[in-house]
């Protein structure tokens, strides 16, 4: 059953993106609607476009031909700061500021926003609860002395602070071990679902598609070509999927 | 003497050379950040204007530094003799290194972390300050680390447009053959660049966010202060100095060449016009053509000079023999062409002297350059760069002669007497009134086929600037130094290394 809820969040209208250089476009008419509080996973091999898509949402890439809908205006008639602002954006190793201390990357949004201090240092510390770090050890440290698992996590507080609807995750677990992955997979379902978060989420990893997609997009040279419920996509009759399902019992 | 000895007997006036030194650097990059730092930035959103910009800067760092000191001289406003067109020299050379570390450092920044930032909602303002400058940072300072050491090597050059600097030791010190000047400007200079390289190096370090967390200690800390007091004192004493040029209507300016002669006579000019109680400033050892530049541009009053020099060098006349005609023909265009105007010849002349060592001459039996003509094929020659690069000097010479040495070597004009003596060249064209001609045991070839233009020592001077004094001065001086005299003064200092103001002072009191 494809849960579709009330209002959707994010629409992708005939969407086609292109760049000068490269004869082929990168995205083709993709078509994609995401109600509130999803979990809509974009699953693909390298250069399918899935990471293009997610850039298309936070305006960092502008379609070429037809439009991204977020919260009902197009991404071209909303002001680019306040966009960006109003959604959560968590990479593959964090990206955190080096510069900064952790304290001072998470909080960066909110003081961006222009909270008063003490607000930003509480929404801080418990941010860093909720993922896991006490804020008592970590708050003043530096990215630098923190684990790649412990990077990931101020990551994902970081995109929480500014209490954002809507996150947009590129391979967030993809630099991880796979002990530390699976732990962060988890957590991160829980607490997405516990603050009803929307959530786009790319990656390659099937597994991790399953585990926490609500649906699953899957992409291949820039066109959608499965969109099913994770009960769905195991027993689809796709090729595409079928090879993917392949690597659950021969790959790790 | 040895080292320390002159240490300690010259140690001010190398303090003061040092501090020159100092604020011309610190102020120059200074400048050169101010302006560096934000151009950087521009380039890195403008990627239009990166190469064109780039482009330029690397050509004014290609552009040999005595020529862009030269070439500056004439402008308005930013020329002139002195600090402030060093300065402009400098600037243009640091920019180079900054701008391009600059652009470097903050396209370097990981893109990740950039597009964190932008897709954090930062405006482009907010990630250049928050994000691309602070971890740019470390490669910029790196730039300002590189313009600093180059400066101070370049600011040696200063000295020859009159800027003052260590590089008075330098050149002063390769003129006299003086081996305790060239060291102490040379050692002094090299300390200063060590110096800068280990500050600005503490201050890289504190901008490394990659391995260890930066503790800033202290002593850094207490370091850096030191370099921004030693700064803002710097920038402060050099625009005190510079204030100095506002009474320009209320004294003469003389200049002189780089060598002790001419020293000697514009020291001689100074002081006599000191005693009349006239403002006077000094600005000598001035390289190449720049005094009679500065003469036209008004930036000085007065220089001595020869007048074969004016007749071939600066008019272009091709060279003739006869003195009166020379001295006539001179004045007048001199007065026609520039507003300038010679004095009376002081009474001796400076030629070029053809030398070969004593023994050479007497063994071949040698007197005129005729003689030795036979001979040129085996030997090789040496010559200082005017004789080199003037119409009236070796070109005009070997033609007149038929002459063909085995090998022409040039250098500096100082040194082609040691070169000769101690057997490394065989011929070299000093100077007739040079002190050590004697003590060398040197001998001079006569003219026979009169080659040479007379060279009579006179004084140049601007028709603008000529007050009673002056003109009262300049005919009392005509007529009173024979060549004997000027060769013994010459001697006192480069030989007996007297102090050139002392030397003067003793003849202006036993000439009165």
């Amino acid at each position: 059953m494809t849960t579709m809820s009330n209002k959707p969040l994010v629409q992708f209208q005939n969407v086609s993106y292109s760049i000068p250089n490269l004869p082929n476009p990168i995205i083709s008419n993709l078509s994609l609607t995401i109600g509130q509080g999803e979990t809509v996973v974009l699953l693909g091999e390298s250069g399918c476009g899935k990471t293009t898509t997610l850039k298309l949402v936070n305006r960092l890439y502008t379609p070429t031909s037809g439009a991204v809908l977020v919260e009902g205006k197009s991404t071209t008639d909303w002001d680019q700061i306040a966009l960006r602002r109003h959604i959560g954006y968590v990479i593959q190793e964090g990206g955190l500021f080096p510069h900064f201390t952790i304290a001072g990357n998470v909080g960066l949004v909110p003081s961006l926003a222009g909270w008063e201090e003490q607000k930003v240092k509480t929404r801080v510390d418990e941010l860093l609860t909720m993922v896991g770090l006490e804020p008592a050890r970590f708050a003043e440290r530096y990215p630098r002395e923190l684990s790649g698992g412990q990077r990931q996590r101020v990551g994902v507080a970081r995109a929480l602070a500014a209490d954002p609807p809507l996150l947009l995750l590129d391979e967030p677990f993809g630099a991880l071990d796979p002990m530390t992955r699976v732990s962060l997979q988890k957590e991160f379902a829980a607490l997405s679902k516990r603050l009803d978060k929307t959530a786009i989420l790319v990656t390659h990893d099937v597994r991790e598609a399953l585990l926490l997609g609500d649906r699953i997009a899957l992409m291949d040279a820039g066109e959608i070509v499965l969109l099913e419920t994770p009960k769905e996509f195991l027993a689809s009759k796709n090729q595409k999927a079928r090879a993917y399902l392949a690597t659950l019992t021969t790959g790790v | 003497m040895n080292f320390w000895q002159f240490l300690q007997q010259n140690w001010p006036e190398l303090l003061t050379l040092i501090r020159q030194h100092v604020v011309l650097v610190l102020v120059s990059i200074l400048i050169a950040v101010a302006i560096g730092v934000p151009t950087g930035i521009l380039l890195t959103r403008y990627k239009r204007f990166r190469s064109p910009v780039l482009g330029l800067a690397n050509i004014m760092q290609t552009i040999p530094s005595l020529a862009l000191f030269g070439f500056l001289i004439p402008l308005p406003f930013i020329g002139g003799i002195g600090a402030r067109t060093a300065l402009v020299a400098l600037v243009l050379y640091s920019l180079l290194p900054i701008i391009r570390n600059t652009v470097t450092g903050v396209l370097g920044v990981e893109p990740a972390t950039r597009e964190a930032a932008v897709a954090m909602g930062m405006t482009d303002g907010q990630v250049l300050r928050q994000v691309e400058l602070p971890l740019a940072m470390g490669v910029i300072v790196t730039g300002i680390r590189v313009a600093t050491v180059i400066a101070v090597g370049v600011t040696t050059i200063a000295a020859a447009v009159g800027a003052g600097g260590l590089g008075v030791y330098i050149f002063r010190g390769l003129r006299q053959y003086d081996n305790n000047l060239l060291l102490s400007g040379a050692l002094a200079a090299a300390l200063l660049a060590l110096v800068a390289d280990f500050l600005l190096g503490l201050l890289e370090q504190q901008f490394k966010f990659d391995g260890q967390p930066q503790k800033t200690n202290a002593i850094q800390k207490v370091l850096l202060g030191i370099v921004a007091v030693a700064v803002l004192l710097g920038a402060i004493a050099s625009f005190r100095t510079r204030s100095e040029s506002a009474d320009r209507a209320n004294k003469i300016v003389i200049a002189s060449k780089d060598f002790t002669e001419s020293i000697i006579l514009a020291e001689i000019a100074a002081q006599m016009l000191e005693a009349k109680g006239v403002s006077v400033e000094r600005q000598f050892e001035l390289g190449g053509n720049l005094p009679h530049e500065a003469l036209l541009n008004g930036k000085a009053d007065l220089y001595p000079e020869y007048t074969g020099t004016c007749y071939t060098a600066i008019l272009h006349h091709p060279p003739i023999g006869d003195p009166r005609k020379v001295f006539d023909q001179v004045k007048q265009e001199y007065a026609r062409d520039f507003n300038l105007d010679i004095s009376e010849p002081l009474g001796f002349e400076n030629t070029f002297a053809i030398l070969v060592r004593g023994e050479e001459a007497r063994r071949l039996k040698l007197k005129t350059i005729s003689d030795a003509t036979p001979e040129t094929p085996k030997w090789r020659a040496g010559f200082g760069q005017d004789f080199m690069s003037r119409a009236d000097g070796f070109p005009g010479f070997s033609k007149a002669y038929g002459l063909k040495f085995l090998e022409v070597r040039e250098m500096d004009l100082s040194l082609t007497y040691i070169a000769l003596s101690s057997k490394q060249v065989d011929l070299i064209a000093g100077n007739s009134t040079e002190g050590r001609i004697a003590k060398l045991d040197l001998v001079q070839l006569e003219d026979d086929r009169r080659y040479f233009p007379p060279y009579e020592a006179v004084y140049v001077v601007r028709k603008a600037a000529l007050t009673p004094e002056l003109t009262e001065m300049l005919s009392k001086l005509a007529k009173t130094i024979a060549t004997d005299e000027m060769r013994q003064l010459n001697y006192e200092v480069d030989g007996n290394k007297r102090d050139i103001r002392e030397v003067v002072k003793e003849w202006i009191a036993r000439s009165k």
